[in-house]
Parts: structure tokens; sequence; C-alpha cells
């Protein structure tokens, strides 16, 4: 009786989810210039993707940019959700507790929108941030990625066992040093997870980058995302390839880090 | 009760003029409405093993916790050693403490965590270790200095822990439920292991546990709370033979209780009606005046069983086993006498080839005058 169903589900569930991916994957090693139809297999649009200085640029751009915001993103975040988890009673604790779960909930055009007012505003008043570019787009994905890893120190932080940090407490460590020396160790391959959540997030990001970025500072996406309005090129598929790889081992990374720290009952 | 010579030194409390080394001044804590704690009026004496026995929520932890420097007194003063430790945050305090759930740092190894406090100190690395290692050694645990704590069993954790809160060597060590997590048989071996390991180092050890069993085998005062109250601090021996409230006497071990008033009162002998027994005999206890209503409380234990009318015992009544548990090295009976009271007796099983009183069988049951504790709250 355990015949076909399960196994038919198992294959159906799959396919729903990979075949898209796959058949990007196989048709970036098409020769052919028309995405639809194959012409044998080839690496040529590797080739050709690595000249396209556009793109080599954007994509160099994407990185340093998601590499910045998921390291602030995640020393943000961590100290938020310290705060919330371990202070029971603050002025403004309600507010930081909205405020820093907002950007998850809040639309990515509404959060680009009130950044790229806030910055021309600022460059009016005090003439900083000079215009936008890179900084201005690591500090808007820093904004809505500190949301995300803050979630994450935060269900951390509730599940770790109080007495640790008492245990560290009436050893004679300061309360810095405890955090130092016994919660971050503990929290740490969550924060690791969430640094690589924050990294795929910023690297993904079109929205909120096209309203914050400026001349010579398009990421990635946005120069994907222009170039298909001219039609898909074969080029696209094989960057896409790239990424998917790149994240893929991120999840692979991430997956195993939270497997070991929770068989080591951290 | 008659003093042996010397008690003083090794009894301290028991002395007027000696000096208390913890002295614990009505304090009280509360958590918002609740009263966790309140006013309670502790002194703990140099290398004393205390323990604050109390079923869970009646504060003993809390109180624990207040002397760790883990919570603020809403009021009241603790005192270690001599200096008032009102505003001296739990990393300064001359004590350390063993948690519940050992709190052994997952990512370090068993040598590291147990060196972590003395290199808090500023002590050298290498003489930090030697001193872990020695601690380690002390516990019997120095093969597995390397292991990390999830490789460890729970009584090894257990030591580690103990290890790792003594190697600073503490004026006051505090123990939250320290056995609690172990299972029966070793749990009783390690109680005799634990007062092995604190006479030998001479620290005082206040210890919290529910387990009367445990604070009857360790300790050398008990204090027994409920509510956030101390009902009553005493040695083992005085809480369970000279409990001073039905709750004490509940508590710890089983009781028999009989309300009644106090009718007679000759210079050594006391009268009570009960509504239960009838006229019981005891003697005179200070303090109590005629017509006060008042509860006679017998142990199980001190009942004397016997198919004949016993001749001399003053207090005796005939009634019918209705249930006996025999469990080995005792018999736990409940006898219905011709009123309908139902009395616990038990009766050691001294000898192999005894003929047992068993079910449904017509016994006496008596006990001396003395056995009685006269309870008046």
């Amino acid at each position: 009786m355990r015949g076909w169903f399960l196994p038919l589900a198992v294959v159906l569930g799959f396919v729903f989810l990979y075949a898209p991916i796959v058949s990007l994957v196989v048709f970036s090693f098409n020769d052919s210039r028309l995405v639809t139809v194959w012409g044998g297999v080839s690496t040529r649009w590797y080739g050709e993707l690595l000249r396209d200085r556009q793109i080599i640029n954007a994509a160099w751009i994407s990185l340093q940019v998601a590499f910045y915001s998921a390291t602030l993103a995640t020393i943000i975040g961590t100290l938020g959700a310290f705060v919330l988890t371990r202070f029971s009673k603050f002025t403004g604790r309600l507010v930081l507790t909205a405020m820093i779960t907002a950007p998850l909930v809040m639309p990515e055009v509404i959060t680009g929108l009130s950044l790229l007012l806030l910055f021309v505003s600022m460059e009016q008043m005090v003439g900083w941030p000079a215009g936008r570019g890179m900084p201005t787009v690591v500090i808007a994905h820093t904004t809505f990625c500190a949301a995300f890893v803050a979630v994450i120190a935060q269900s951390r932080l509730r599940s770790m066992d109080d007495s640790l940090e008492e245990a560290a407490r009436d050893l004679g460590a300061g309360p810095v040093r405890v955090f130092f020396d016994v919660t971050l160790p503990v929290i740490a391959p969550a924060l690791v997870a969430g640094w690589l959540l924050a990294f795929t997030l910023s690297l993904d990001d079109l929205v909120i980058a096209s309203f914050v970025s400026g001349p010579g500072a398009s990421t990635l996406p946005m120069v994907i995302f222009s170039k298909i309005r001219l039609g898909v090129s074969p080029d696209v598929n094989a960057l896409a390839t790239i990424i998917i790889g790149f994240v893929l081992i991120a999840v692979v990374i991430a997956g195993w880090l939270m497997r070991r720290a929770m068989r080591k009952g951290l | 009760m008659a003093q042996p010579a010397g008690a003083c030194e090794t009894k301290p409390w028991r002395s007027e003029a000696a000096k208390p080394f913890i002295s614990v001044r009505n304090i009280v804590k509360q958590f918002g409405d609740f009263t966790a704690v309140a006013n309670v009026d502790l002194d703990i004496y140099k290398g004393e093993l205390f323990c604050l026995l109390g079923e869970s929520g009646c504060g003993k932890s809390t109180l624990l916790r207040m002397l760790a420097g883990f919570e603020h007194p809403t009021s009241g003063t603790i005192t270690i050693d001599g200096e008032n430790m009102a505003r001296v945050p739990p990393d300064r305090r001359p004590t350390n403490m063993m948690f519940q759930s050992y709190a052994l740092f997952p990512h370090m190894s068993v040598e590291k965590n147990v060196a972590y406090g003395l290199l808090r100190e500023g002590l050298p690395r290498a003489e930090a270790y030697a001193r872990a290692g020695e601690m380690l050694r002390m516990v019997k645990l120095e093969k597995l200095a390397r292991r990390k704590p999830d490789q460890l069993s729970g009584g090894q954790r257990q030591r580690v822990a103990l290890a790792r809160a003594l190697v600073k060597k503490p004026k006051l060590l505090l123990l939250d439920e320290p056995l609690g997590a172990l299972d029966k048989k070793l749990r009783e071996e390690t109680q005799f292991e634990l007062i092995k390991i604190q006479e030998s180092l001479g620290v005082t050890f206040i210890v919290v546990t529910h387990d009367q069993d445990e604070a009857m085998t360790l300790a050398t005062r008990i204090g027994v709370m409920k509510d956030g109250v101390i009902e009553q601090i005493g040695e083992p021996r005085e809480i369970y033979e000279t409990p001073n409230s039905r709750f004490v006497a509940d508590f710890i071990g089983s009781v028999n209780l009989f309300e009644g008033k106090i009718d007679a009162a000759a210079p050594d002998l006391m009268r009570i009606e009960t509504q239960d027994l009838g006229a019981v005999l005891l003697p005179p206890q200070s303090g109590l005046t005629l017509g006060q209503p008042v509860w006679g409380a017998v142990r199980p234990e001190r009942f004397a069983l016997s198919r004949a009318k016993p001749e001399t015992a003053p207090n005796a009544w005939h009634g019918v086993v209705e249930e006996m548990g025999y469990i080995g090295h005792m018999s736990h009976y409940r006898i219905r006498l011709a009123n309908g009271v139902l009395i616990r007796a038990s009766q050691s099983n001294r000898l192999r080839d005894e003929d047992p009183i068993s079910w449904d069988e017509k016994v006496w049951i008596s006990v001396q005058p003395s056995a009685f504790r006269v309870l008046t709250r």
C-alpha cells in the first residue's frame, strides 16, 4: 500500500521547485544565441561573461555591498537582540521592539523611498552623504538585514540557558567580559547563519538598491534587470548559474553549522 | 537535650557567644506584587553545611540568588564575613555558586571550564591550569580534562560543576539542587562525597533542596521554608523530633496528628483530651495553658503493634489492620480504630523468621507518652 503515491508526490515537489533552476543551468551551457533553441554544449557564454566589464563591475560592487552590509547588520542586529532579551525594563523598549522588526513587514518600495528621502534631506542639511553610491546602498541594506539577524539572534539568546552568563559573572567576569567569553561563542553559529542570510538578502535585493544607488554603483540585480528589458540573453543564464553556485555553498555551510550546533546541544 | 562536651566548637549555633559568618537580616524580596522572601533572618557559621529545604516556589532559590548577588533584596541586609554585600556585584563577591543546570560552558573543555574563574582572577595561565588540574584530581576527573561538557555523563558534569565552583576557594559555596539531576543510587553516593569534600576544604556550604532525605543526610542545620518564610531552623534531629509546627512535622517524614485540648497537667505528666483517641497521656511541655487547643503529633515508627494487649503502656488502642505494605527493612501499616480513626504506623523488620502482623488482623496499638510532641500551630 505504500506504493506509488509518496514517491510521485516527492518527484512532483522536486520538479516544481527545481525545474526552473535546472533548465536555467542547462541553458547556460547552450551554444546557441537564441535562448530557447538548443545548439549544443558550450561554455562560450561564461567566457563572454568574463569579458563583460559592466557585469564584472556590478558583481564586484554587489559582493562588496553584501559583505559590508551583512557584517554591519550582524553587529547591529546582535546588539539589538541582546538588549531586547537581557534587559527586561528600559524606556523605549516597546519602540525598539517595533522598530527592529518593522523592516520585515514593510514593503520594500516604502523602505527604499523613505531611505532615499532621508539621504536627500541629509545631504541638504549636513552635506553627507554627498550623492548616492555604494555607501548609501550599504546603509540601506544594513537596515533591513539587521532586522533578520536580530530575529535569529533573539531566538538563540532566548533558548540559551541564562545560568551560563550568571555562572561567568559568579566566577569573576564583568558584564562585558561575559558577553565576549560566553554569550558570543554560544550564539556564534546562529550569528554565522544570520550573516549568511543577510549576505544573500543583500545580494538579492533589487528594489531598495534601485532607490538609493547612484551612478557607478549599480548592483548586479540592477544590471541584470536592465539587460533583461532588452530580451533574455544567454550570458545572463551563465551569470545566474554562478550565483546559484554561490548561494548553494552558503546554504550548505549555514545548514552544516546549525546542525553541528544542534547536535552539540549548544 | 544534654549537650556533649565540646559541642560548641563543632556546633557553634548552640553557643550564645559565637559570631555568625554569614548573617541575613530582615531580608525581603518582592517581584511586583508577589513576595518571594518575607522578612527572613538567618545566621550561618563558618564551616557549616546549611540546607534550605522547601517545596518549589517557597523562596529558597531566591534567597540563594540574593546571597550570590543575582537578585537585589527589596530591603534588608546580607553580611558575609563582616562585609555588607549590598553594593557588591556577583563577580566581586567571595561566593561561588553551583547551578542546578550545572551551567558548564559548552564551548570550553572541562579543564578550561574549571580554570576560567582563576584566569578571571588574574592568575597566570600555567598556575591556573595547574590548580584546575588539582581540583579535577580531587573530583576524580583528571583523565577527562580535555573533553567538552557534551561528552560527559550527568554525574561527571555534576563533578565538573563542583570543581569549577570550588577552585577559587570561595568563603561561601552556594549549591542549587546540586544532586537533583542524578539518579537515586548515584545521588546517595554523591551525598557522602559532597560531605567529605566540604569537610576537607572547610568551606561553608549553603545547599538548596526540595529533597528532605538529602537535607537530613547532608546538613549540619536545616532551615525549612514555606511561602517565603523560614518556619524552623535546627539540626536534622531537632527538626525531626521537635518540629515547631504541623507544617514542619508533616513536611519532614510522616506524622499522625490528633487535635485536642489540654485538660489536666501534673508536674510529671500532662493529659490531652482528643476527639480521635480520647485521653492521651504525655510528658509536660512548657509554655502551654489548660484548655489550649493543641495537636498531638506522633511519628508512625513510634507506635508498637501487638496481638496481645500490652500490660504497661498508658496509651493503647484496639484496631484492625486495613492496609499493610512490606518494603523490606520496614512494613507500613494503616490501622482503623473502632471509632473509625485511621492511624499510620510502621515497624522495622528485625527478624527474618517473624510471624508478621498482616491484613485484617485485630491488633493493639500503643505508644509511650514521650513519643508525643505537642504542637500549637
